[in-house]
């Protein structure tokens, strides 16, 4: 273990030549850095205690490491591996977002159902909201305006305006909401529930339920069919989505919401990240400790890739 | 003798912020916390929790606020202590007289005497601390729902357990207690369930101090057990099992009431999201939640659930709402919970668990079942003879 430390710090000399996908290991308290071309692990980082949720800045020049036993959001150089700085983040920072602006983290404190705002510039906390209990799921539409936190255990969205730093709204949606995106140009939300085992579809402007996606894999049985994480293809027409303890991964049509495809991956699957044209995804499969990368196009496993333990959050950096 | 001592647990929250439901419904709780005749037992090493089973259901309490803060939903919670010994029935009658949804934390026979009274009639009670698998069969009533898990539900778990590893010859050592004999009866009950053999029986009739003599005795008591691959300890009072470990003549795994038990909930159990659950509950009761706890805090939510899915406070249709299909409550079990129809029965995976760690959780792999792995655990419908539930 020493030795492939050493090594690692040995290559971080030498110019990344491939994009890379970025792991964070929930029970190693390290970073496993993919190269998108080998397919194999080049680094090993060590982070704060529990990393989960991970996102680069706008520019890569920096990565935001979610440390949630250390109650801190780390700042680290993606080039050396460096901890610049920690940000307050509030108790247990467990998933987050990054505001268009490049500037506001908006954070979800899972032990203290708040949802934190701070900005990365100032390093200060520029707001607190009250919500429900277990926040996990982050999201910030893009224009900039509205900010959403699930929360696991209160079971619902809590739609924050970013100008008052206010909640507006509070929709119900099945059980324990783990994951929210905003797709198509922000007219749409999409959250996941992992107990209930759908993802509930928003019209963003009405905050009305427009659809509910329901999930079936063969010779599973419905209640190990867990939507967790998910990330959407090129002009959002499909949405592959982690379904867990079922060890699949569903696609997803995003016009007509149906289920087209089922892909089997890793055991526990829970988040994911594409690479650069989004024709490689790269999924964290918690259980089984490895990554699985799809063929988007062929909708096919590629290849499986051991990483640390509990693998968590996935995030891509380009490199040239 | 007659005290009786009444906790406001908690006050309903006077303000309700962000509301999104237009109508306010208010959700009174009670909880009736029946104690019963505890023998001593030979260790001190674990006192009972004053607030234990109270303490789960603060934290429901607190989790239902959270929500009903959002829908304005006001929870309120009492809870009352009566005294063992002492006629539980005034205090049942008291509480049902302020709320329409009343835990009882007791035995068997005073949770039917409740559930008969004509002032439950059309209230929605929970047992959550009886584990009679009677109370889930012939003298089952429509008004109650069950969240502590019923002892076939453990045992079965258990013997799961035993069947996955092959241990197919058990030996077992019962106690004078008559939860130890209720155990017992149990797992004999799912021995023959899962076709495994109960080699051999012998009752605990020791009265002497194990702490200082285990070592001499207790592998001359199980010497004339001969060869066999586990032993199972039916000591539920937890009074003489602990010396058992590591103690038997042939060096076989203990499980049971000691070693590898089979809970409703453990301090060990920490994924599916538990880590959370439980650092609510030591940050609340600054101790580790126990299987008590959690069948308080799952009557509550299992309330809140209803509550909030279908905006109405009425037991009737709450009761209606729980026993549907459309019923299911996230319980840091891995997958969701719901009740069973036929006799109001919350299904749940069941914990396997040594003081250190999780080892299993039931249903394990391969147990299959028509209608949901979970009811390989405890009585299947063919197997109660409730009848009340029939619609």
């Amino acid at each position: 273990m020493r030795f492939a430390a050493a090594l690692a710090t040995t290559l971080l000399a030498t110019p990344a030549l491939a994009d890379e996908i970025w792991v964070t290991n929930e029970k190693d308290d390290t970073l496993s850095v993919i190269d998108i071309e080998t397919m194999e692990v080049i680094r090993t980082i060590e982070t704060g205690e529990r990393p989960r949720g991970i996102t680069f800045s706008k520019d890569h020049s920096v990565v935001y490491i979610c440390a949630s036993d250390s109650d801190t959001v780390q700042v680290m150089d993606p080039d050396t591996g460096k901890i610049l700085h920690d940000l307050p983040s509030g108790e247990d920072p467990e998933q987050f977002v990054l505001h268009p602006d490049d500037r506001h983290l908006y954070i979800a404190n899972e032990d203290d159902a708040i949802t934190t705002v701070v900005d990365t510039e100032t390093r200060k906390v520029v707001a607190q909201i009250d919500v429900g209990i277990e926040p996990e799921g982050m999201a910030v539409s893009p224009d900039g305006k509205i900010a959403i936190t699930t929360s696991e255990t209160t079971n619902m969205a809590h739609w924050i305006d970013t100008e008052t730093q206010q909640l507006f709204a509070n929709t119900l949606v099945d059980s324990r909401p783990r994951h929210a995106e905003f797709v198509k140009d922000g007219t749409e939300l999409w959250v996941s529930s992992e107990i209930g085992g759908t993802i509930t579809v928003f019209d963003v402007a009405t905050q009305a339920e427009k659809a509910k996606i329901d999930f079936d894999v063969a010779n599973v049985h419905p209640d190990r069919v867990q939507p967790v994480g998910f990330e959407f293809t090129n002009d959002d027409t499909h949405a592959f989505v982690a379904l867990g303890p079922s060890n699949h991964v569903a696609v997803v049509n995003a016009e007509t919401y149906a289920v087209e495809d089922y892909i089997l991956v890793g055991r526990r699957v829970w988040h994911m990240a594409f690479n650069a044209d989004r024709s490689r995804l790269f999924t964290t499969n918690g259980v089984s400790g490895d990554v699985t990368v799809i063929d988007v196009a062929a909708r096919k496993p590629l290849k499986t890739i051991k990483v640390g333990r509990f693998p968590w959050g996935a995030a891509f950096r380009p490199t040239n | 003798m007659s005290r009786m001592k009444t906790m406001l647990a908690a006050t309903v929250l006077g303000t309700l912020m962000h509301s999104t439901a237009a109508a306010e419904i208010a959700v009174p709780i009670a909880q009736l916390i029946i104690d019963e005749a505890r023998p001593p037992v030979l260790s001190n090493l674990d006192p009972e929790p004053q607030d234990l089973g109270q303490a789960g259901a603060d934290l429901g309490l607190q989790d239902n606020t959270t929500t009903g803060r959002f829908m304005g939903h006001a929870y309120s919670l009492t809870t009352t202590q009566v005294a063992e010994g002492e006629d539980p029935l005034p205090a049942a009658r008291a509480a049902l007289a302020k709320a329409p949804f009343l835990l009882i934390d007791g035995p068997a026979e005073a949770l039917t005497a409740i559930a008969d009274l004509p002032e439950a009639a059309g209230k929605l009670l929970f047992n959550t601390g009886a584990e009679d698998p009677a109370l889930r069969s012939e003298t089952c009533r429509a008004n109650v729902l069950h969240t502590v898990p019923s002892l076939a539900m453990r045992t079965d778990a258990l013997v799961q357990f035993f069947v996955q590893k092959r241990w197919s010859d058990i030996v077992m050592i019962t106690g004078p207690h008559p939860k130890d004999r209720a155990y017992a009866a149990a797992m004999e009950r799912s021995l023959a369930k899962f076709r495994l053999d109960l080699a051999a029986t012998k009752d605990w009739t020791f009265d002497a101090d194990m702490r200082r003599n285990a070592a001499q005795e207790v592998p001359l008591f199980t010497q004339d057990f001969g060869d066999y691959d586990a032993l199972v300890v039916a000591d539920e009072t937890h009074d003489f099992g602990r010396y058992i470990l590591y103690n038997t003549w042939q060096a076989r795994p203990v499980t049971g009431s000691e070693g590898l038990t089979a809970v409703a909930w453990a301090p060990v159990v920490e994924q599916w999201g538990a880590a959370q659950l439980q650092s609510r509950f030591q940050d609340l009761a600054g101790r580790a939640m126990r299987p008590e706890d959690y069948a308080n805090w799952a009557a509550i939510r299992a309330i809140g659930e209803a509550v909030t899915r279908t905006g109405s406070g009425d037991p009737a249709t709450l009761r209606a709402f729980m026993l549907s299909d459309d019923f299911e409550l996230a319980g840091f079990k891995g997958r969701p919970l719901t009740f069973r129809q036929w006799n109001g029965q919350l299904r749940q995976p069941i914990p396997l668990v040594h003081p250190r760690a999780l080892v299993a959780s039931a249903p394990l792999e391969g147990f299959l079942h028509q209608r949901s792995e979970l009811d390989t655990l405890g009585l299947d419908q063919p197997e109660s003879a409730c009848s009340a539930f029939v619609p």
